[in-house]
């Protein structure tokens, strides 16, 4: 009984609700069949796209699939060594 | 003309077997003709579930092989006259039948019986692909557990591709004082990651542990907890539109109190 009272006053994160969290994430993977060899294909091909415009850095970019506040978003963060000059 | 109900979830033991043996008897109950297939080739159990595992002659791989004719392979049940088994075969593979050979089975018994349940094995391999293929439509087992979900919102998928419409949910082993401390995701948040149509909610109940012990479904046992849970699933199978049962805990402890007393009664 004193379980329960004290998980019900404590307000934070409950486990199903990460338990749920957790499931949103990688349902969004299983579903989109995003397997890491995709991810990384994708990663390739935005850097071809980029490269065009800008010149980044191709190891220390990122791209993953993530939860951002009340949705699940793709989120790349690349780094950039160097603006191309406009010819 | 019958229908074809496959009982199905991914992951393995989280109640697909139970789940057939007790709505095949509710509807059964209800007058319907039934006929359960245990198409888990290999590791047969609805049998003892049912309590019919002495009478087992003949099984669904003699029947497609033409072994023996469909009758004699049905099995009647101990309580009611309208209910048959047919049951699997343990010494066989998985793919000892092929999806035409059951869509041809469940054609054949859909002249003559109203309600087909098949109870699919675990997994996601030939023995799914083959429970699954005479289906009309499919209901889905899981437990509150995230392994569960995800393997269910897996079969949701393949039998979306597999053109058998409209699957609904039946969560199963649902732990009240669990939901109610917000340890086990409730009903809301499963239909909410899913997207599919609720069933209905069976909870966990030591009389299903008893009852399977004995070979008699426990929806026999009208003062237990899941009886009443089955018996509204069955209604919500014949057309009727079951309101759902007060499964899901309120937030304030009294709440939660009254609703588990009024699940009691
Ligand atoms: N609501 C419940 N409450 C308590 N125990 C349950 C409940 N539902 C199922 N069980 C128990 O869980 C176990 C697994 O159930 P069952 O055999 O029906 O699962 P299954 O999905 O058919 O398994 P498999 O994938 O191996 O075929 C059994 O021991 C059964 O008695
Ligand atoms: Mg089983």
């Amino acid at each position: 009984m004193l379980d329960i009272f004290s998980k019900l006053f404590q307000k934070d994160t409950n486990s199903k609700d990460v338990a749920k969290e957790r499931l949103r994430l990688v349902l969004i993977h299983d579903r989109a069949n995003m397997s890491p060899e995709l991810l990384q294909s994708l990663k390739e091909d935005l850097i071809t796209v980029i490269n065009k415009y800008l010149e980044v850095d191709q190891e220390a970019l990122e791209v993953n699939l993530s939860n951002v506040d009340d949705s699940v978003a793709l989120v790349a963060n690349i780094p950039i060594v160097q603006v191309k000059r406009s010819l | 003309m019958g229908e074809v109900i496959v009982i199905t979830s991914g992951k393995g033991g989280v109640g697909k077997t139970t789940t057939t043996a007790n709505l095949g008897t509710g509807l059964a109950i209800n007058g319907k003709k039934v006929v359960l297939i245990d198409a888990d080739i290999g590791l047969r159990n609805l049998d003892l579930v049912m309590g019919l595992e002495n009478r087992i002659v003949y099984d669904l791989v003699d029947v497609v092989e033409e072994n023996c004719r469909l009758r004699q392979a049905l099995i009647k049940d101990k309580r009611f006259d309208n209910l048959y088994l047919l049951p699997a075969a343990q010494t066989r593979d998985k793919d000892a039948v092929s999806p035409d050979q059951m869509k041809k089975l469940c054609v054949e018994l859909k002249k003559d019986f109203d309600y087909i349940l098949i109870d699919c094995p675990a997994g996601i391999e030939q023995g799914f692909k083959n429970a699954i293929s005479g289906a009309d439509w499919a209901v889905i087992v899981t437990t509150p557990e995230v392994s569960a979900v995800r393997d269910a919102d897996r079969i949701i998928g393949l039998l979306e591709a597999a053109e058998i419409r409209n699957p609904k949910l039946v969560v199963n082993r649902i732990k009240l004082n669990l939901v109610a401390q917000k340890d086990m995701m409730n009903i809301n948040d499963m239909i909410d990651i899913l997207a599919i149509e609720l069933l209905g909610v069976v909870p966990d109940d030591e009389k299903i542990v008893i009852s399977t012990n004995r070979g008699e479904p426990a929806i026999l046992d009208e003062i237990s907890l899941s009886s009443k849970s089955y018996k509204n699933i069955v209604r919500r199978i014949l057309g009727e539109d079951v309101p759902l049962m007060p499964m899901e805990a309120e937030t304030t402890f009294f709440g939660k109190l009254k609703k588990l007393i009024g699940l009691g009664s």
